[in-house]
């Protein structure tokens, strides 16, 4: 059950935003786990939330999403990293160092935690919540506050609005976002996650999701993220722990390695029969680049058009309007002879791609849209290209290459 | 039916049994919520003990009030001693119960973010829990202290009692404005003291009341 790869990069953090810390060189922390079981009662293999000698090595900086169905052990696993469960056997190391050697109170605080009812304190306002541990790091009000604060408008909370508010005013997903902040207050160079986004609908939570990433993006944590969303591990995890009942490793890789080479019936069975479908996820469109088409503008010569579309294989016109956003489709054989091209050629458009979207959204739009070809557009709206069905579809036969995290 | 003039001309008299009376409320609930809060926190640590406790307060809370008094005089005689240790005896069911029933509503999740982000034990219990369980440890206090003020009048026959000392010389002098003055006073300081706790209440939990607007 040896799957550790070798340690990763302890300094991928470069270019995270900056904020106080009190260990300012260390932003991100390795997390290893070495043969660790937790043994329920007596000794029966099988009890829920039992691990079975679990070994897995988290590089500095990533997202490592542990998933399975009930009862198999995930939820241990991710509470013995700050010991809110002591293992049986088998050690537990953030950057090296034996979790069981530290102080249990300044270990946790050194940890972000996070939990699916977010556990906000209810007698206390929203900035007050988020100061909660560098309070009891013993800052001073005023870095508190600046760092509460700062941490809001991190998670899209305007300070000013939410400061002072009491979590039973907030909705759902104002509280999620809330518990994140907590979470980051210190600057921990590791988190932990339970099902953080278990508790909202499906809208908010692809919503929190994506915040989640592009936050991530800049702080690039060490994060342990549990869910039994295989989807959500998928979309999030830049490694993924797949474990089953009696807290075994099933199997521990990318997300890619995982769709495409399932190490057993079970992670097969886990990862559902659509799992060549959930590959598009892992692929946007901007990996797939799109293909160059024959654009015009309203008032060009019809007729040069005309010639120029003659020479393509696809066999539409994209009208552009003069900053190159895509006004719609013109049939060539609507093509006057003679004169120049006006709006009213232009027949509905397809879906706008961007660059960040998923094939897997790419194609349930141009299934939505019953067209052949949706348009790729850059960050100002311009028009890149296009994706084809037929190019989608081709990426879904290609076997996967494994997507090895640096 | 009501002399007037006699309460105009003992004000001095009248207001020393309401003081009387409020020391001896006062120091019951007190002393009452210290030796419940340590007994909560004890059960809190050794569960087994929690059966042992809440028996040994119930049983003093069903003691008639009079024949408690009557017991303690031999040991302690006709002291302030004697009746605070019956009226104390009396608040230790009321506020352990409530005490405990606070800390048990607090929300798993709750205890375990604070756990999960390093509170220590004392720490999460005066941050966390005790602000926490404060709503329902104060109706405690509120039910306690009215059934204090009550009680205190029984203390009048070991020479205690505050207004109840006022009520008992009225009935043996068959002078029926002192028992009004002690009776109407009585109702009276029972009801502010539970304006007063319910107005602290409100005071330390300002969160309760937003969240209800």
């Amino acid at each position: 059950m040896d799957v550790a790869p070798s340690p990763g990069p302890s300094d991928s953090t470069a270019g995270a935003v900056p904020a106080p810390t009190e260990r300012p060189a260390r932003r991100a922390a390795t997390v290893e786990f070495a043969h660790v079981t937790k043994v329920y009662g007596r000794a029966e293999a099988n009890t829920p939330g039992a691990v079975n000698d679990l070994s897995l090595f988290v590089p500095a900086g990533r997202i490592c999403v542990l998933v399975g169905p009930s009862g198999c052990g995930k939820t241990t696993s991710l509470k013995m990293v700050n010991r809110l469960i002591e293992p049986t056997s088998g050690r537990i190391l953030i950057d090296g160092v034996d979790a069981a050697t530290r102080e249990v109170t300044e270990l946790r605080r050194g940890i972000g935690y996070v939990i699916q009812s977010t556990g906000l304190f209810p007698h206390q306002t929203i900035g007050a919540n988020v100061a909660v541990v560098p309070r009891l790091l013993g800052w001073d009000a005023a870095r508190q506050r600046e760092r509460t604060d700062e941490l809001l408008g991190l998670v899209g909370l305007d300070p000013a609005r939410y400061r002072d508010r009491y979590p039973s005013q907030l909705s759902g997903g104002e509280r999620q976002r809330v518990g994140v902040a907590r979470a980051l207050a210190a600057d921990p160079p590791v988190m932990l996650m339970d099902e953080p986004f278990g508790a909202v609908d499906p809208i908010v939570r692809d919503r929190l999701q994506n915040e989640f990433l592009r936050l991530q993006e800049g702080l690039a944590k060490t994060i342990l993220f549990v869910t039994h969303d295989i989807d959500e591990a998928i979309k999030l995890g830049d490694l993924v722990a797949v474990m089953q009942a009696g807290g075994t490793l099933a199997q521990f890789g990318s997300p890619g390695e995982i769709l495409a080479n399932p190490a057993s019936d079970f992670v097969a069975r886990f990862v559902g029969a659509d799992r060549g479908l959930k590959r598009l996820s892992l692929v946007r469109v901007g990996d797939l680049g799109p293909t160059p088409i024959v654009v015009a503008h309203p008032g060009d010569d019809a007729a040069d058009a005309a010639r120029r579309l003659a020479a393509d294989p696809f066999r539409y016109l994209l009208l552009v309007d003069e900053r190159d956003r895509p006004i719609g489709w013109v049939d060539p054989r609507h093509l006057p002879a003679v004169g120049t091209l006006t709006d009213d050629m232009a027949s509905p458009m397809s879906p706008l791609l961007e660059p960040r979207t998923t094939l897997k959204d790419a194609l349930s739009m141009l299934l939505g849209a019953d067209v052949q070809a949706g348009i790729v557009v850059d960050g100002g709206g311009r028009a890149q290209g296009i994706i084809t069905l037929d190019a989608i579809v081709e990426e879904l036969r290609a076997p996967a290459e494994p997507v090895v995290p640096a | 039916m009501i002399r007037w003039d006699w309460i105009g001309d003992n004000l001095g008299v009248i207001g020393g049994s309401v003081v009387d009376h409020l020391v001896l409320t006062i120091l019951a609930i007190v002393i009452g919520l210290v030796i419940s809060f340590v007994a909560a926190l004890v059960i809190r640590r050794r569960r087994i003990l929690r059966g042992p406790i809440t028996a040994t307060f119930g049983v003093l809370y069903t003691i008639p009030s009079l024949a408690l008094f009557a017991f303690l005089v031999p040991f302690t005689g006709l002291t302030l001693v004697t009746a605070e240790i019956g009226l104390i005896s009396y608040t230790l069911l009321i506020l352990t119960r409530n005490i405990l029933a606070g800390l048990e509503g607090i929300p798993a999740e709750v205890r375990e973010a604070a756990d999960g982000m390093g509170y220590t034990g004392p720490q999460r219990l005066m941050g966390v829990e005790l602000p926490l369980a404060l709503p329902v440890i104060m109706t405690g206090m509120r039910v306690a202290t009215v059934t204090i003020v009550g009680l205190v009048m029984v203390t009048a026959v070991i020479g205690e009692g505050g207004l109840g000392q006022l009520m008992l010389r009225g009935f043996n002098r068959q002078f029926p404005t002192m028992i009004y003055v002690g009776f109407v006073l009585t109702i009276v300081l029972a009801l502010v003291l539970d304006l007063i706790l319910v107005a602290i209440q409100r005071l330390l939990t300002p969160w309760s009341r937003r969240a209800a607007a």
